[in-house]
């Protein structure tokens, strides 16, 4: 999916994704704090908005088209892109580029072509490999691999990550590669199967018995933990990053 | 009012008996197909990409291939014949027949065959039809419509059909041990093999090279519907063509480990002609009757990559939308990832009618991960759906998405209704008239609005 080399440096723009702007501040602000722990200056442009996932999987391109040019602008330069959402970022650099296959654009492409989602820039960038965190107990960690990291680099670079953390135990569950049934627009039109999907994938996470439910992807969480929170078994969640952080803190108290 | 999404729908009102059958059926093929290509290939991702690359020259050749494939098989003495419309190739099946007399054939499985509805078409014309594959002969005996490409009944259990059996009068009485169904099956079968004038199959892969038609079962009820007839019909679509014997290792390899996990299915023929005076037995006559049936109109289209499917049905196997609505749900032979793209472009005329299918998926990517032949589905599916809104096609539960665009491209509104919707933590939102909001809240929370919180902090941070 990620087809050429991308930029990596000290300097990098990043992208909160529009749920981290409305719901989940705190995964987008650990993203800054594990950015900056790291010794990478972070730029946030404040004219981000989203990346046109809804419209583009609507089928609505020439509204979505609209947003990621606006998402090219906001975001040019030659800066890495840094994303905390496998979704968001594989829409930047596969999405865009199939909208725009008829009428290519400069701007979108070059976008295309340095956007990582941050585990992926975190290990496979700046070559991080082992992470000095630690849990205060013994923490079974169950890693829910969001759909579009499918093709990418990100799902092993976070059970490479997760895995190095003291007292972190990454469980296997069943049908690690189903979806959760969240899909964006999806779940709301197909509201009985994307339920079902959800519940299903609950299932089998909860058979693993984890204490903490993570992904790289806020949006499958929203959706699982929804559901969960709903069907009376609700479920401690966490994106990577904000794992990552916590951990952090923990070792260095 | 908003209409519901068609399969969302047919999802939600199937027994949890056929529920149950698709699931676990879909559920272990996917497993087993998966150990099979893993354990016997270190790469097996390079297979499927160059099986792509060889699908991808043939068709952009195809002209050229379906003139050589012609010239091999009337060298092979078969007869071609070239059908463009599906009453074309009804048509060219039903005169073969007629030219030699046949009331009662035997068939084995053929999706093209599906396709065009051709069992009712020649019932109606007074041939006697009758489906050799047992789950075909079931759906047959049953009046149903087969829901998988590879495992027609696969949203039956053994219940169900002892009970066809016994209605049927196969066996006198309900008995519903798998093998003892299949026996039955075979007793039933074997004597109207021999009564079998002709035998028409569709056809798994044919070399241009050499005129050599593959098939592929696990049943061998194409050999035994060939032995006693005397005339054989292939019924393939023009995409079969693969340009020499030598790719047939390629395909066959990944096929049967993607079809059903096994390395070779249990019969793989390959068919070079009519039967020659050194055969004891076979049909003295074959056809092989290409049909296109939309597929031209594919090559066309930005969705050609979908003529690469060797209908294997890994993508429909591993689909969770598909697992929950089956493939009934899918108004088509196809159902299934596969069935959503092939669908709308192959029945052309009816795009407006089956553009939903391409809504049906939560673009999760898991079909495209199994294809042999790396069709990336996902991609095709979106497509699709541009396609279909830019025809103007009205889509059940569709949101409107230039209030949308309009925020997403206006930096300062967007930030305004990031700190202003904060007011939707204080209101009675798990009551508003909003379909859309509703249909999320039937079944979930949402989480606590934060919007704008996040921008605050930086902004904190950077004045300290």
């Amino acid at each position: 999916m990620v087809s050429t080399p991308r930029p990596v440096g000290r300097k990098v723009l990043f992208m909160a994704t529009c749920l981290c702007d409305a719901f989940y501040d705190d995964a987008a602000r650990a993203s800054v704090e594990l950015l900056e722990h790291l010794g990478v200056e972070v730029v946030f442009p404040d004219d981000q908005t989203c990346c046109g996932q809804p419209a583009f999987n609507s089928g609505d391109w020439p509204s979505s088209r609209k947003v990621a040019k606006h998402a090219a602008k906001v975001f040019a330069g030659d800066l890495p892109v840094i994303v905390p959402s496998g979704s968001c970022a594989a829409m930047h650099f596969h999405g865009h580029r199939l909208q725009f296959e008829e009428c290519p654009d400069a701007e979108v492409e070059s976008l295309a072509h340095r956007t990582w989602e941050i585990i992926d820039f975190i290990v496979n960038g700046l070559g991080i490999k082992t992470w000095d965190g630690e849990f205060e107990n013994p923490t079974r960690l169950a890693f829910h691999r969001s759909c579009h990291t499918r093709g990418t680099d990100t799902g092993e670079a976070v059970t490479t990550l997760l895995s190095s953390i003291r007292r972190a135990e990454v469980v296997p569950f069943g049908q690690t590669d189903q979806c959760c049934g969240f899909g964006g627009t999806f779940s709301v039109t197909f509201p009985h199967i994307s339920g079902r999907m959800g519940s299903l994938k609950l299932d089998h996470i909860m058979e693993s018995r984890p204490d903490l439910l993570v992904s790289a992807d806020m949006s499958c969480l929203m959706h699982l933990t929804g559901l969960a929170r709903v069907q009376g078994r609700p479920i401690p969640h966490l994106h990577v990053v904000q794992v990552l952080r916590d951990t952090l803190m923990t070792a260095r108290k | 009012m908003i209409d519901r999404q068609p399969i969302d729908t047919y999802a939600r009102q199937i027994s949890d008996e056929k529920q149950t059958s698709v699931i676990t059926g879909s559920t272990a093929s996917t497993d087993k197909r998966f150990n099979a290509l893993f354990t016997d290939y270190a790469d097996p991702d390079s297979l499927r990409k160059l099986a792509a690359k060889i699908k991808d020259h043939t068709l952009h050749h195809l002209d050229t291939y379906l003139e050589q494939a012609e010239a091999s098989l009337q060298r092979n003495g078969v007869t071609v014949h070239f059908a463009d419309s599906g009453d074309d190739a009804r048509e060219t099946v039903l005169n073969i027949l007629r030219g030699h007399e046949v009331t009662q054939l035997t068939k084995s499985k053929s999706m093209a065959s599906e396709e065009i509805h051709l069992n009712p078409y020649l019932i109606e014309n007074g041939i006697e039809v009758l489906e050799s594959d047992l789950g075909e002969f079931i759906i047959q005996l049953d009046g149903d419509e087969p829901s998988h490409i590879v495992r027609p009944i696969i949203h039956k259990n053994r219940r169900e059909i002892a009970r066809t059996f016994q209605r049927e009068g196969i066996a006198e009485d309900y008995n519903d041990d798998p093998g003892t169904i299949t026996r039955r099956a075979r007793v039933h079968l074997r004597e109207k093999y021999m009564l079998a004038q002709a035998v028409i199959t569709g056809g798994n892969f044919i070399s241009a090279e050499s005129g050599r038609l593959v098939l592929v079962t696990n049943e061998g009820n194409t050999r035994f519907g060939m032995a006693p007839s005397k005339v054989h019909i292939a019924l393939v679509g023009i995409e079969k063509l693969v340009p020499t014997d030598r790719d047939l290792g390629v395909f066959l390899n990944l096929l049967g480990r993607s079809a059903t996990g096994q390395q070779l299915t249990v019969y793989t023929e390959f068919i070079s002609g009519p039967k020659d005076d050194s055969q004891p037995s076979g049909p003295e006559h074959m056809h092989v009757v290409f049909m296109n049936h939309g597929r031209t109109d594919v090559l066309d289209s930005n969705c050609r990559e979908i003529l690469r499917c060797i209908r294997c049905s890994a993508c429909q196997n591993v689909c969770p939308v598909y697992r929950q609505a089956s493939g009934h749900a899918y108004r088509s032979p196809y159902g299934g990832p596969i069935g959503a793209v092939l669908s709308p472009l192959l029945f052309g005329d009816r795009f407006p009618e089956l553009a939903d299918l391409p809504k049906a998926s939560s673009l999760c990517g898991a079909c495209n991960e199994v294809c042999p032949v790396d069709i990336p589905i996902p991609d095709l599916l979106l497509r699709l759906r541009d396609k279909a809104k830019r025809a103007h096609i009205p889509q059940p539960g569709d949101l409107p998405m230039t209030p949308f665009a309009t925020l997403a491209t206006s930096p300062s509104l967007w930030r305004t209704a990031m700190t202003m919707s904060k007011a939707m933590n204080h209101l009675p939102i798990q009551v508003a008239p909003v379909r859309p909001l509703q249909d999320w809240l039937g079944q979930r929370t949402l989480p606590d609005w934060h919007g704008g919180d996040f921008r605050k902090w930086l902004k904190a941070r950077k004045e300290k």
